[in-house]
């Protein structure tokens, strides 16, 4: 049999289904997205007996099959589709076992759908502990299908579970519940209409046409005549529906499953009251921040360290290997430096979803949420964007993949367009060389103002975030979550397996989605920096020679001048000075500009672009510096770095979205330019306002 | 006036009466927030919002605004 089984793992969230997944696949998976939306879609293959292979499907975790999300969504429209390449020959059902009730009202409704249907009961291990004990024959027979106790932790239960898909042709596909008993009257008509249809998939293909839109119903040919239900008419049989099913797998369990509840008595009561604590909760909460912050701004900086000169090692060795010539320049100085600034950020990502996994596999995550909602959801943000805004202070790239923890999609879009505005660590080299070139080193009311100075940029960079997630929040229109429902799941121990799992998932991810884009502009970049037109660009050597002629220089000097002349040359020279008329009023000369042009390729490179545009070897600050002081405005005379404008450069780089790796990120996990362009755009102009406006008050 | 899961003091229990069918989330429903079944406030964030409850032996965090809607009888 060539034909690959098709298996759909579905589930409540917080039942393991993921764990279930890995214990099935192993590292034998892959993670991308559906379609034109950005829900993530988790597929891998299985080994099964009798040497067949099947294809497992991790569907979003889900409560119901009456989507209120667009993760929801996704299960029913591929439940809903026999077309689908995807469309499930048996579907796994996981559950946990504390939560049993809770998680069988989707069992049914799967059920219902006439699909064969095998009910994992995950977490079996702590059934002893927890006092349950379940007559798994019998609940077999009240359920009509098979039942397997797991355990995807303790590796209990997955071989029988292998055994139980292959045979899935033995799987009864009766319903649980009798749908018509909602409506008896409607139903009678649906089924005299379409006879040979399952009357639940009818009454979902219904009510989800009405909450979506998107659910082809066509395929099955609903007559206008049966959709005539108003809003509040189906939203009271969706509730007669949920007490039914609910009736149902009350009888079940009555006969099948005894909790003895002196047993029950867990750690999770103990832990909630400290973890949750009006003051000692949010104590805790801060300290997992700093200690987060702490692990992606210092503890990632030795690896970051050691990426950054062995780059900048491998660029030497390829240029005394390979022959002169530029096809060795674009490999030695293009290519091998834009690789590494893929690689750089590698573990800063790491760091950030190694907290991440951990925080989530815990049950930790509920419980910040728990804690931040109320603050954030006044800015149309989720607790969970917490998360992301305090990392986006080390970096904005492993923070925007952050934001995929955020189920609702409106929140978690307005987290990853507003992130970038928080003070990443690359603007700190610009903030400390403006800021000593024109922040006065004295003290104000015992602050020395150099740091109060940097240190309003921080809250600057904060606000401005929030301020326009508020904005975002009141303007932009998605349909999103109106209610807001978090289940606080029990604690556990997480397990080794998943969070490594994800870990990778996720740098691989940055790898092969961002890291394209970020090589390609790193390239273009540098080729615009490297070349240019003319007689100016090619001859730079000979001109700087002629000019010099009188002069006795060393070489190493003479090369800086030729470097610093090649670069006023080259393309991106020539951009700067063309935007100089632009960045007049903002008190910057076309040298700025050439920086802030080539700060898109990451924004510390601005004191490594002014350092070869004033032809000073070294990129030490002090040198730099002084330079820096004694250049002049040739426009409006006088020195060129005031207070007015260095005001306006930090501003500048306060705002803008001057970061291609960024944007790059943004658009992966968006799934379209519109959100990074619209980003580049707004922030580019927010930034050269404010920046206008502080230079022409301030002058 | 009859009291809600707002009312409830920490630790306390109650059983759900009734809530308006109109503005009441499906997904609390399907959570097990339905009439008979017995809920308890484990602990509620400053300003009492959200509030963490056991309802029915699910564990979940509503907002004060839907824990207002949830009608119920106060056990001593």
């Amino acid at each position: 049999m060539s034909k690959q089984l098709n298996v759909a793992l579905i589930g409540n969230p917080n039942t393991g289904k993921t764990s279930v997944f890995n214990q099935l696949t192993g590292l034998n998976q892959q993670v991308g997205n559906y379609p034109g939306i950005t829900v993530e879609k988790k597929e891998g293959i299985c080994k099964l007996p009798k040497n067949i292979k099947a294809h497992i499907l991790d569907l979003p975790g889900t409560y119901s099959l009456n989507a209120s999300s667009l993760d929801e969504n996704v299960v029913i429209e591929l439940l809903l589709n026999k077309n689908d390449k995807d469309y499930p020959d048996v579907a796994v059902v996981v559950s946990d076992v504390e939560n049993l009730k809770r998680n069988l009202l989707l069992f049914t409704q799967i059920k219902d759908l006439e699909i064969p249907t095998i009910l994992v009961v995950n977490m079996a291990d702590r059934m002893e502990r927890k006092g349950i004990s379940i007559d798994v024959p019998a609940l077999e027979k009240e359920l009509k299908t098979k039942v397997v106790l797991v355990s995807a932790r303790k590796r209990i239960g997955i071989e029988e579970l292998k055994e139980h898909i292959v045979n899935y042709r033995h799987l009864s596909t009766e319903p649980c519940l009798n749908a018509s008993s909602m409506d008896p009257e409607y139903f009678n008509r649906l089924r005299n209409a379409f006879p040979n249809q399952s009357l639940y998939k009818l009454w979902l293909v219904i009510t989800q046409d009405v909450n979506f839109g998107n659910v082809n119903r066509n395929s099955i040919g609903i007559k206008e005549d049966f959709i005539t239900k108003d809003d509040s008419t189906l939203k009271r049989l969706q509730q007669k529906e949920t007490i039914l099913r609910y009736q149902f797998i009350n009888g079940a369990l009555k006969k099948t499953m005894s909790v003895d509840v002196n047993a029950a008595k867990g750690l999770r009561a103990g832990l909630d009251r400290i973890l949750t604590h009006r003051i000692w909760g949010y104590v805790i909460f801060f300290s997992i921040l700093l200690l987060i912050f702490q692990a992606i701004y210092d503890w990632s900086s030795y690896p970051m360290d050691f990426i950054d000169e062995s780059f900048a090692r491998l660029s030497e060795l390829t240029r005394s290997v390979l022959p002169a010539g530029p096809f060795t320049n674009l490999i030695s100085e293009g290519v091998i430096p834009g690789l590494g600034g893929v690689v750089i950020f590698i573990p800063q990502i790491a760091f950030l979803f190694l907290f991440i996994s951990i925080l989530e596999e815990s049950g930790y995550m509920s419980r910040a949420v728990f804690l931040m909602d109320r603050t954030m959801r006044r800015f149309g943000l989720s607790g969970k964007s917490v998360v992301p805004l305090v990392s986006g202070t080390a970096c904005a790239i492993p923070a925007v993949m952050a934001a995929r923890n955020i189920e609702d999609w409106k929140e978690r879009l307005i987290t990853i367009l507003v992130v970038p505005f928080t003070t990443c660590s690359a603007r700190l080299p610009v903030y400390l060389i403006i800021i000593a070139l024109v922040i006065p080193e004295e003290s104000f009311m015992g602050f020395n103002l150099q740091g109060l100075t940097l240190m309003l940029l921080y809250m600057l960079g904060f606000g401005m975030a929030i301020f326009s997630a508020w904005v975002l929040h009141k303007i932009l229109k998605i349909k999103s979550r109106s209610y807001f429902v978090i289940e606080m799941p029990n604690y556990k121990l997480p397990m080794f397996k998943n969070v490594g799992i994800n870990v990778v998932e996720k740098t691989k991810a940055f790898v092969l989605g961002a890291g394209k884009i970020i090589l390609a502009i790193s390239i273009i970049l540098w080729v615009l920096a490297s070349y240019g037109p003319g007689e100016n660009f090619n001859n730079a050597r000979e001109i700087v020679e002629a000019n010099y002629s009188e002069t006795f220089l060393p070489e190493e000097e003479l090369d800086e001048l030729v470097a610093s002349y090649k670069l006023q040359h080259s393309y991106i020279g020539n951009i700067g000075k063309a935007i100089e008329p632009a960045v007049a009023p903002l008190g910057y000369d076309w040298k700025i500009g050439i920086a802030l042009i080539s700060s898109f390729a990451a924004r510390e490179v601005f004191v490594g672009t002014l350092a070869t545009i004033y032809s000073v070897g070294s990129d030490e600050e002090e040198t730099i510096k002084s330079r820096m002081a004694s250049e002049t405005n040739h426009i409006l005379g006088g020195p060129l770095f005031t207070l007015a404008s260095g005001v306006s450069l930090l501003l500048f780089y306060a705002f803008a979205m001057q970061c291609m790796s960024t944007l790059a990120i943004v658009k992966k996990e968006t799934n379209t330019w519109k959100w990074p362009v619209l980003q580049l755009i707004i922030m580019t102009a927010i930034a050269y306002l404010a920046a206008l406006l502080a230079f022409q008050f301030l002058r | 006036m009859s009291k809600t899961i707002a009312d409830l003091k920490r630790g306390q229990r109650g059983i759900i009466k009734s809530f308006s069918a109109e503005t009441i989330p499906l997904k609390l429903l399907e959570m097990g927030c339905l009439p008979g079944n017995e809920v308890e406030l484990v602990q509620s964030a400053p300003f009492r919002d959200p509030l963490y409850v056991n309802i029915n032996g699910s564990h979940l965090a509503i907002r004060n605004e839907t824990a207002r809607q949830i009608e119920i009888e106060i056990l001593t």
